[in-house]
């Protein structure tokens, strides 16, 4: 009883801060709402008895992430974004695509879901999540490191290009 | 009085001591830091309230609440009111994954010194002390001052330097201890502490909290020499005390952090546990308060150049030289 209702208020937080992390216009506020709604997802991961989950929410999107996004906002002169131009419907059309996408796999894994009565999980220790991670699913984890580290070469690569320009 | 109230009670009990002794030690250390920046530099420092000047963090409270609290024109008015507590409450928080003593038998049941035993308490340090910097940066930020901006953008600039050496330093440590939990860290030291396995290590922890808690010479954030006093310049009476007291938490709490990971936490001969522990807190809180007598600051690149290509590399090649050790033990 007790953890539903803490569940529901942060559950509340959590999609509040989202939408106005979407709506506010001014790039700081909408930082700081969607640092509101990573924190309370970590405590809902917490409550699921995750805490290497809530931790790595925590350490890595409000701690690691959105501070470089506050850096970089803060670093660069925006002036009034707020008065820049509505995407035209090419920039939309990729993500509207890819959200499409998202949304129709959670329908789809909502609608299959087996009802079965759900037993409240045990603490999962870190040793475990560490095995499954690492003896199950190596493959996956190999290919997302070599994934960012593509990302990483193609930054650095697109970076270098641009400071050229501006010699 | 039911098994379970008295759980409750016990529990109170502990975290309103805690929550008092912290406090407490946090204005002591500015007096104290005054008292030893004065033998430092050959004055007698603050020597007029009470005996030896004991009262003077009283004076300061007392000061701080009565001032006005001024807030700048133009300034973000509800962040610039909430970035103070952003600062602090982390620092207090990392607090309740210490223990800073033996489990002490009461009532017939086993009580651990410790607020709160999380399984991922390293993990839990990491996290919260890389929130804290919002505090810092939003303060600035909010403020509408160049000055306060800079010292904020210095801040974020700074976490990002110094918060991956931290993160790798304490792996050997898990590595070592087989646990991300801190009792049981300190448990592994009984015998021998971490320094002893892991004098590189220590040095990159002591070296990325000196920068996590601002101190000289890495306080580039607040460099009054240039910046009037960085990201709290706009900031008056008790919402720069907030700002001011946070860091004085800090220091305690990351002396506690280093005194946990790598001093062997509450294991020491003779004394009890918990005197050891404070003594080793204090410790490392004077280390940095004899460094900001010393050291001159540092420039913000050659801080940048610190942590991304000297402490960071360093750190790795201290995990790989674990790794091997504790392969062919």
């Amino acid at each position: 009883m007790m953890e539903q209702t803490i569940f529901y208020i942060l559950a509340a937080v959590a999609v509040i801060g989202t939408v106005l992390a979407i709506t506010e216009k001014h790039p700081v506020h909408a930082i700081l709402y969607l640092v509101t709604s990573l924190f309370s997802m970590a405590v809902i991961f917490y409550l699921l008895m995750a805490p290497l989950v809530a931790a790595f929410e925590v350490i890595l999107y409000a701690g690691a992430i959105m501070v470089l996004f506050l850096f970089v906002i803060m670093m660069l002169d925006l002036g009034h974004p707020e008065k820049g131009m509505a995407p035209s419907w090419r920039e939309w059309l990729p993500a509207a695509l890819l959200s499409a996408v998202s949304i129709a796999s959670l329908i789809t894994v909502i609608v299959s879901r087996h009802t079965s009565a759900v037993s409240y999980p045990a603490a999962v220790p870190i040793r475990e999540v560490a095995r499954r991670l690492f003896q199950e699913h190596g493959l996956a984890v190999e290919l997302v490191s070599l994934q960012l580290l593509f990302a990483l070469v193609g930054a650095l690569y697109l970076g270098k290009q641009s400071r050229g320009e501006g010699k | 009085m039911t098994a379970f109230s008295l759980d409750i009670t016990l529990f109170a009990v502990k975290l309103g001591l805690v929550f008092f002794v912290i406090l407490t030690l946090a204005a002591y250390l500015v007096f104290a830091e005054r008292k030893v920046l004065a033998w430092v530099q050959d004055r007698k420092g603050p020597n007029r309230v009470g005996p030896f000047g004991l009262l003077q963090p009283l004076a300061d409270l007392i000061k701080l609440l009565t001032k006005e609290d001024v807030v700048p024109g133009g300034a973000d008015r509800w962040l610039f009111y909430l970035a103070p507590a952003m600062a602090a409450i982390p620092a207090i928080l990392i607090f309740s994954v210490i223990p800073f003593g033996a489990p002490v038998n009461i009532f017939g049941r086993d009580l651990p010194l410790v607020v709160s035993d999380l399984n991922v308490g390293l993990l839990f340090f990491l996290a919260l002390s890389s929130i804290a910097v919002y505090g810092v940066a939003i303060g600035g930020w909010a403020s509408n001052s160049k000055y306060a901006l800079l010292g904020g953008i210095r801040g974020l600039a700074q976490l990002i330097s110094y918060e991956l050496s931290m993160g790798l330093s304490l792996v050997p440590i898990v590595m070592l201890s087989h646990s991300f939990n801190l009792a049981d860290i300190v448990a592994a030291q009984k015998t021998v502490p971490f320094i002893v396995y892991q004098p590189l290590a220590f040095i990159i922890f002591l070296l990325s909290i000196t920068a996590e808690c601002k101190r000289i010479p890495f306080d580039l954030p607040e460099a009054e020499g240039e910046l009037v006093a960085g990201f709290h310049t706009e900031y008056s009476g008790m919402r720069f005390g907030l700002f001011f007291v946070g860091e004085y938490i800090n220091i305690i709490v990351l002396g506690g952090l280093a005194a946990t990971f790598f001093l062997g936490g509450w294991h020491g001969p003779l004394l009890p546990p918990t005197v050891w522990f404070s003594l080793k807190t204090l410790a490392v809180a004077f280390f940095f308060i004899w460094m900001r007598g010393t050291l001159p600051r540092l420039r913000y690149d050659q801080l940048m150049h610190l942590g991304w290509k000297v402490l960071t590399p360093l750190a790795l090649v201290n995990i790989l030289i674990t790794g091997w050790w504790l392969a062919l033990k």
